[in-house]
């Protein structure tokens, strides 16, 4: 992040601004920045180069994204804005923001723990037997832990929460969902459905 | 979003017989480093082609979304290593991926043997999802390193979607594997077929040994040890045997595919034969 250049540059300041309103097509409850994937806005002589890092390799709205970013600071009056892909350092989860997290759960979509502390979550005796792989002593939230085999995935450490009534109380459904991104929730609690963010 | 078709090709010719609509191919000849990105980018792509095919077909719904976001990803990959290497020799991804013969294409010939159109079993889908997954991820971890900034960015991302893949795939050998009677038996027949294409993973040939001299990426030999370590606790959960390495080789690295390979390539293919340049 070019925080120097954000602090001299009014024009890029006022284009964070109209960044923090572009909408993910794919999660509308969040914006690019919220979802961390913005990760520079550069003045050049001949207009703006937004900086994005993709999500997953094979998201189909990577191109979307791009256009409304472009569009958005076309609308603004500060274009013409160019948007330009840096794949490394790979976006992770830990990039969304707290307010990010917050429109998430609103929305009803269970935001993503941390990667570092997933990776030291243990498994709750009920998500599996106790025999075999189910007894390695840790599992990362990818299901490996440095010098540990893979686990398969319903032995993995998981603590999500209901992002309606909060209970810590619910259950796997589906490993992927609508979208890249997501896998699917039922809360035991209260017995709603909900998508949950994948952490990453 | 544009449709942009150019005029279909006329199909009758004055004397009525019927010329052909097919768009050439291109002529392609990579450098052993090329071939080497190849060979992980046509992996990635045939093994989408295959995943996709379970689209709406699966045994239950869960599994028929899995399928296809594992496949939304490898294709993600293989488009970023296509484009990379067309950067380089001058085509683009979707030339790479639908103009080329079926010699110039370089993946494994695990990922080409047949799936469910060939009434192939799911135990098939489940087992090649991951002995590839796993071996992907130890790949993409070597490749993380790579002297090539682009492909070490690749690898970053990707590395970390193949985890995802080896437990996702983990969990099914096992539910699979240690699941009925039927499912056990369907499974260890899956593994009878498709264990003997797991040689050519772990083969080492002058494209190899170009690559890792380059520090470009490893040689296939090198992964066998993190694969196996992979690999043999979920076997063994699962109570699958490791069966014995025989002498077959497959070749498809090389640009010797199996039988199945034309067919797979024809359907994959058609669209932007017929249709040049089509875009949606």
């Amino acid at each position: 992040m070019s925080e120097h250049a954000r602090a001299a540059s009014p024009r890029v300041e006022h284009a964070w601004r109209v960044l923090h309103d572009v909408l993910d097509p794919e999660v509308p409850a969040i914006s690019v920045t919220d979802l961390g994937i913005v990760r520079d806005v550069i003045a050049h002589d001949d207009g703006l180069e937004v900086v994005v890092t993709p999500t997953y390799s094979g998201c189909p709205a990577t191109e979307v994204i791009a256009q409304s970013i472009s569009d958005a600071i076309d609308a603004a009056g500060l274009g013409p804005a160019r948007v330009t892909q840096r794949r490394a350092p790979a976006w992770t989860t830990d990039w969304i923001t707290p307010e990010g997290r917050d429109k998430l759960r609103a929305y009803g979509i269970a935001p993503p723990g941390s990667c570092a502390s997933e990776a030291t979550a243990k498994v709750s005796p009920s998500e599996g037997r106790t025999r075999g792989l189910a007894s390695s002593p840790s599992g990362g939230s990818d299901g490996r832990s440095v010098g540990a085999p893979f686990r398969p995935i319903r032995l993995m450490a998981r603590n999500v929460d209901c992002p309606r009534c909060g209970s810590a109380q619910t259950e796997r459904l589906s490993a992927f969902g609508s979208t890249a991104c997501k896998s699917l929730y039922r809360c035991v609690a209260c017995r709603e459905p909900f998508e949950h963010f994948k952490p990453i | 979003m544009t449709t942009a078709f150019a005029p279909l090709p006329t199909t009758a010719s004055a004397s009525g017989s019927v010329a052909s609509t097919t768009t050439e191919s291109i002529v392609f000849a990579p450098t052993p480093l090329q071939a080497y990105l190849m060979r992980i980018g046509d992996t990635c792509l045939i093994h989408t082609q295959r995943l996709a095919e379970w689209s709406g077909h699966a045994p239950i719904l869960e599994e028929d979304i899995a399928l296809t976001n594992l496949a939304l990803d490898l294709v993600g990959q293989a488009r970023a290593l296509l484009t990379h290497v067309g950067r380089q020799t001058g085509f683009d991804e979707d030339q790479l991926a639908f103009l080329r013969n079926e010699r110039d294409f370089r993946n494994v010939t695990l990922v080409e043997l047949p799936g469910r159109r060939a009434g192939r079993d799911f135990a098939d889908a489940v087992v090649r999802n991951f002995l590839l997954a796993a071996w992907m991820n130890v790949l993409w971890s070597k490749l993380e390193s790579s002297s090539d900034a682009e492909i070490a960015a690749i690898a970053g991302k990707a590395v970390k979607e193949s985890r995802y893949h080896v437990a996702h795939a983990a969990d099914w050998v096992v539910r699979l594997g240690d699941g009925t009677d039927e499912s056990m038996r369907r499974t260890r027949q899956a593994v009878d077929r498709l264990w003997p294409y797991t040689a050519e993973l772990f083969e080492t040939d002058g494209i190899d040994t170009a690559a890792a001299e380059a520090g470009l990426g490893p040689m296939r030999v090198s992964l066998k040890a993190e694969w196996d370590a992979i690999v043999a606790p979920v076997f063994a959960e699962a109570g699958l045997n490791i069966p014995a390495t025989g002498a077959f080789r497959s070749t498809g690295t090389r640009g010797v595919h199996s039988e199945h390979m034309g067919y797979l390539l024809a359907e994959m293919q058609t669209l932007q034969r017929t249709l040049p340049g089509g875009q949606w």
